[in-house]
C-alpha cells in the first residue's frame, strides 16, 4: 500500500498544496493587480514536492530561521523551474511578481508543514495515515469552504467601487483606483443616493422591517405565554397547526392576497407589506417563544399569582425579562426575513416612492443601469443586516437555529 | 365546602380559558385572514376564469356636454350626456344616473331610450343593464325659467352613476380550464421535471457541504467562532444581493469567471452559465446535454443553503457526549471508524428530519431562481410557473391553478414529514 507510507504522504501533500495555492494565489492575483498572468501550475507542484520530500528527510525542530530558509527555498524553486519568469507574463512587473512567488511559496511551506506533522518515512499505522489523509482534506477543505463563501460578496463589493469603463477595459482587473480620490470611488453609491432615492428605500425597508418585528412580538409573546402556561381546549390542536402554517409557501398566497389587495387599494402601500410580512413570521416567532417559556419554571408564575400579579402583569413583569435572549433572538430573526423578502415587495409595490431595498435593486437590474451600480445597491442592502449580524450573531445564530428549518 | 372548591376551581379554569382565548385571538384572527383565508381564496381562484386585467373593476363613464349655451339671448340649449361601460368583458347591472338641474332651468323634453323622469331639481334615469362595451346617449332639451340667472350652468353639477357590477373574484362563475390548460401544455410536465431534480439535488447537496463543513469546524482551532459566522454569510444576506452578485460573475461578456476561463485558455467562447439549457460535454467519447443552467440554478441552492444545515448539524455533533470518542481513542479506532460506527448514528435523526424539511421548502423556493434565470432556460419550476402563468401571461386563474398543484405536494410531503418527526422526536 503505497499510499500508506511517510514518503508518498509528503510528496502528496508538497503536490496538492503546491498546486492548490498556486491555483488560488495566482487568481487573487490577477484580480488584485489587474496583470495578465497565466497560471503555470507545474512549478509549485514540483516544488511543494520536493519541499515536502525535504522537510520530511530533515526531521528537525523548525524555528524561525528554519521557516524563513524553507519559504525561500520554495521561492527559488519556483523561479528555477521557470527559468526566472514565473508568470509568463505579457506585462511585467518584476516587484510584483516576486511578492505574489513569495506570497504563495510561504503558504505553500505553512501547509507542509501543519500537515506533516507527526509523520516519519516509513510505513505508518491506519491510525497515523488516517489522520494525515483527514488532516490534509481538512485544511483543503476548510479554505475551500472560506473562499467559496466569499467569493461572490468580494466581487459585489470590489464591482461596486469600479467604473463603467475600466470593468469593459478589464472586466479582471478589480483594484481600487485611489489616484481620484475617495468620492470617486464612492462614485456608485453617491449616484444611487443622489439620483435613484435609495435613502428613500433605505428608510422604507427599516421601517417596514421594525414595524414587523414590533407586530410580531406583539402577537406572539402573549399568544406564545398562553401556549406554554394556560390550559384551554384545543391548546395542542392549536399548536401542531402552527408548525403546517408555518410551511406554506408565500408563493401559494401571492395571487389571492394580490387579487384582493388590489380592490381594496392596499397593493400599493407600505401598510399592505405590514400586515403580510407579520402574518408570515408570527407562527414562527409563536413556535420559538412556546419552547422558550415552557422552558422557565411555573413555580415563579403562582407564586406571583399568589401575590396577587394578573396573567397579563406576569408575562410583562416576569416571563418577559426572563427570556429576553429569546426575544432578542426571534426579533432579530424576524428583522431578518422582513429586511430580505423580495416576493411581496416585488409583487406590491409600483411607486418609487415606497419601494424596499429589494424592490428598489429590482429597479436597477436594467440594461439602462451599469452594473457597478446594481453591486452597489447589493451592497447597501446587505451591510444593515450584516452589521446585526456581527454584534448579535450568538443571539441570530440561536434563533436560526430554533426557527429556521424555514427559508 | 367541597362543592365549593370544585366552583372555585372551575371558575379559575375558566377564566383560564378567557385568557387564553383573547390571548391568542389577535394571532387567529391575522393569520386566518393573510394565510387561511387566502389559501382558500386561492382555490376559488383557481376554479374561475380570471385574469389580471379583471381586477380592475367594470366602470360606467358618463361624460356631460351642453350644446349651444344659454344666454340672456338664446332661450334653449341641450344637454348630452354620453355613458359607457369601460369593461370589455362584464355587464354592469342596475344602472341608474342623476344629474342636479339648476334652479332656473326647465327641461321640456328628454330624448332617451330608457326611463328617465324629473325629480324636484334632479333628473333620473334608469339604464337598466348595460352590455360590455355598449355605449348610448341622452339629450335633454332645456330652456330658461324665471329663476334663471347668468351663473346657472348644467355642467358644474358632475351626474353621478350608480351600478351594480358582477365582480369576478366573488361572482359564482366556475371553469375547469385553467386545469386542463396546464395539465395539458406539454411544458407542465418538464415543469414538474425540473422541480423534482432542483429539489432533490438542491437539498441533498446543501445537506453534504453542511455535513462536511459541519466536520470540519467541529474540530477546534484559532477563529473558530469568527469562521463559523463568516460561513452563515451566504443564508442571512438578502436573496438580492447574492443572486445578482452571482449573475455578474458568471455573466457571458463581463463575468469574471468567462474571463478568466478564456484567459487561461480553459474555454474558447464565452459560455453563458445562467443562460444556456444545456452544453454538450464529452466523457471517453461519449456524448451527452448537460443542463448547465438548471446545475448553475442548483449550485446556488447549495450555496446558499448549506449554512443551515451546517448549523444544525454542529449543533447536533456537539451535543454528543465527548467521553464515547475519548473511549473509542484509547480502544484505538480510528478518526474515519468514530465517524462511522459513533458520528453518523447519533446525526442520522437530524439529517432525515433536515432533509424532509429542506425538501419542502426547497420544493417552495421561488426567489432565488426567479432572480437568476426568471425561469428561462430550462430552469422552470412549480413556483416560477405561478408567476409566469399569473403575472407573466396575465391569466390568474391558471396561476392559481399551478399554486393549488403545488399544495397538494406540499401536502403529501408534510404528511410524511409529521409521520416522521413523531417517530424522531426533534
Amino acid at each position: 500500500m503505497i499510499w500508506k507510507y511517510g514518503v508518498f504522504c509528503s510528496i502528496l501533500s508538497g503536490s496538492v498544496w503546491g498546486t492548490f495555492w498556486q491555483v488560488i494565489l495566482t487568481i487573487l492575483g490577477i484580480l488584485t493587480t489587474g496583470l495578465q498572468l497565466s497560471l503555470e501550475i507545474a512549478p509549485a507542484l514540483f516544488s511543494g514536492a520536493l519541499i515536502g520530500f525535504i522537510y520530511l528527510i530533515y526531521q528537525k525542530k523548525i524555528q524561525l530561521k528554519q521557516h524563513v530558509i524553507f519559504v525561500f527555498t520554495t521561492t527559488l524553486l519556483i523561479y528555477g523551474l521557470t527559468l526566472g519568469d514565473p508568470y509568463f507574463g505579457k506585462d511585467e512587473n518584476v516587484f510584483v511578481e516576486f511578492i505574489l512567488v513569495l506570497i504563495t511559496s510561504s503558504f505553500i511551506w505553512i501547509s507542509i508543514y501543519l500537515s506533516l506533522k507527526n509523520i516519519s518515512i516509513g510505513k505508518l499505522s491506519r491510525y497515523q495515515s488516517e489522520k494525515f489523509y483527514i488532516r490534509l482534506l481538512w485544511g483543503l477543505g476548510l479554505i475551500i469552504l472560506i473562499l467559496i463563501t466569499l467569493i461572490p460578496f468580494y466581487i459585489m463589493i470590489m464591482t461596486s467601487l469600479k467604473n463603467q469603463q475600466s470593468l469593459i477595459l478589464n472586466p479582471l482587473d478589480l483594484s481600487l483606483d485611489f489616484s481620484n480620490g475617495f468620492n470617486n470611488l464612492f462614485i456608485s453609491y453617491i449616484e444611487l443616493f443622489k439620483n435613484y432615492n435609495f435613502h428613500i428605500f433605505l428608510m422604507n425597508s427599516f421601517l417596514v422591517s421594525i414595524v414587523t418585528v414590533l407586530i410580531t412580538l406583539l402577537f406572539s409573546i402573549p399568544g406564545a405565554y398562553a401556549l406554554a402556561r394556560l390550559k384551554f381546549p384545543g391548546k395542542e390542536w392549536f399548536s401542531g397547526s402552527v408548525i403546517l402554517i408555518y410551511l406554506i409557501p408565500s408563493i401559494v398566497l401571492v395571487i389571492p392576497l394580490y387579487a384582493v389587495f388590489s380592490q381594496l387599494g392596499l397593493r400599493n402601500s407600505l401598510f399592505g407589506l405590514i400586515i403580510v410580512y407579520p402574518a408570515t413570521t408570527i407562527p414562527v416567532a409563536l413556535y420559538m417563544l412556546r419552547g422558550y417559556f415552557s422552558t422557565l419554571s411555573s413555580e415563579i408564575d403562582d407564586a406571583a399569582i399568589m401575590d396577587g400579579l394578573s396573567r397579563l402583569q406576569i408575562i410583562y413583569k416576569i416571563a418577559m425579562p426572563l427570556s429576553k435572549p429569546a426575544i432578542v433572538s426571534v426579533a432579530l430573526y424576524v428583522f431578518m426575513i422582513a429586511w430580505n423578502e423580495f416576493l411581496f415587495a416585488f409583487m406590491f409595490l409600483d411607486d418609487p416612492n415606497l419601494f424596499t431595498l429589494s424592490r428598489g435593486i429590482i429597479s436597477l437590474n436594467s440594461s439602462e443601469v451599469p452594473q457597478q451600480h446594481l453591486m452597489a445597491g447589493a451592497v447597501i442592502a446587505t451591510i444593515p443586516i450584516m452589521m446585526i449580524f456581527i454584534y448579535l450573531e450568538k443571539f441570530l445564530i440561536s434563533g436560526l437555529t430554533t426557527g429556521s428549518v424555514k427559508g | 365546602m367541597k362543592k365549593n372548591v370544585k366552583r372555585k376551581e372551575s371558575i379559575l379554569s375558566i377564566r383560564e380559558k378567557k385568557l387564553a382565548y383573547s390571548l391568542i385571538l389577535p394571532t387567529i384572527i391575522l393569520v386566518l385572514s393573510i394565510v387561511i383565508i387566502p389559501l382558500l381564496a386561492n382555490f376559488w381562484i383557481s376554479f374561475k376564469p380570471i385574469s389580471l386585467g379583471d381586477l380592475r373593476p367594470p366602470k360606467l363613464i358618463i361624460k356631460e356636454s351642453v350644446r349651444s349655451k344659454l344666454s340672456p339671448t338664446n332661450d334653449f340649449a341641450k344637454i348630452h350626456y354620453r355613458y359607457r361601460n369601460s369593461s370589455l368583458k362584464y355587464e354592469l347591472n342596475e344602472v341608474a344616473f342623476s344629474d342636479i338641474i339648476p334652479k332656473g332651468i326647465t327641461v321640456t323634453k328628454i330624448k332617451s331610450k330608457h326611463e328617465c323622469k324629473i325629480e324636484k331639481n334632479e333628473i333620473v334615469c334608469k339604464l337598466g343593464k348595460i352590455k360590455p362595451k355598449v355605449f348610448g346617449k341622452i339629450i335633454l332639451t332645456i330652456t330658461k325659467n324665471e329663476f334663471w340667472n347668468d351663473d346657472d350652468n348644467p355642467e358644474s353639477q358632475k351626474p353621478k352613476a350608480s351600478y351594480k357590477s358582477t365582480n369576478i373574484l366573488t361572482s359564482l362563475e366556475f371553469t375547469f380550464e385553467n386545469f386542463k390548460k396546464i395539465f395539458s401544455a406539454s411544458e407542465f410536465w418538464d415543469v414538474l421535471k425540473v422541480s423534482i431534480y432542483y429539489t432533490f439535488f438542491g437539498t441533498a447537496g446543501a445537506l453534504l457541504i453542511g455535513l462536511f463543513t459541519a466536520q470540519i469546524v467541529n474540530k477546534s482551532f484559532k477563529g473558530r467562532p469568527f469562521i463559523r459566522g463568516l460561513l452563515l454569510f451566504p443564508y442571512v444576506s438578502p436573496v438580492i444581493a447574492v443572486a445578482f452578485s452571482w449573475v455578474i460573475l458568471f455573466d457571458p461578456y463581463s463575468g469574471i469567471v468567462n474571463s478568466l476561463f478564456i484567459q487561461m485558455e480553459i474555454i474558447e467562447k464565452p459560455i453563458n452559465f445562467f443562460g444556456q439549457k444545456y452544453t454538450p460535454i464529452n466523457i471517453f467519447g461519449y456524448e451527452f446535454n448537460f443542463p448547465l443552467a438548471l446545475s448553475m440554478v442548483i449550485i446556488f441552492e447549495i450555496w446558499r443553503y448549506f449554512p443551515l444545515s451546517f448549523l444544525f448539524i454542529l449543533a447536533r455533533i456537539q451535543s454528543i457526549p465527548q467521553d464515547i470518542y475519548e473511549a473509542a481513542e484509547i480502544d484505538g479506532a480510528t478518526p474515519l471508524q468514530q465517524f462511522y460506527y459513533l458520528s453518523i448514528p447519533f446525526l442520522i435523526g437530524i439529517i432525515a428530519v433536515l432533509f424532509l424539511l429542506r425538501f419542502i421548502w426547497t420544493f417552495n423556493k421561488f426567489d432565488d431562481i426567479f432572480l437568476l434565470t426568471g425561469g428561462n432556460a430550462g430552469t422552470r419550476t412549480l413556483t416560477v410557473n405561478v408567476y409566469e402563468q399569473a403575472f407573466a401571461i396575465s391569466n390568474l386563474g391558471a396561476g392559481a391553478a399551478v399554486a393549488v398543484v403545488i399544495f397538494i405536494f406540499l401536502l403529501v410531503f408534510s404528511v410524511i414529514f409529521i409521520k416522521f418527526s413523531k417517530k424522531e422526536a426533534m
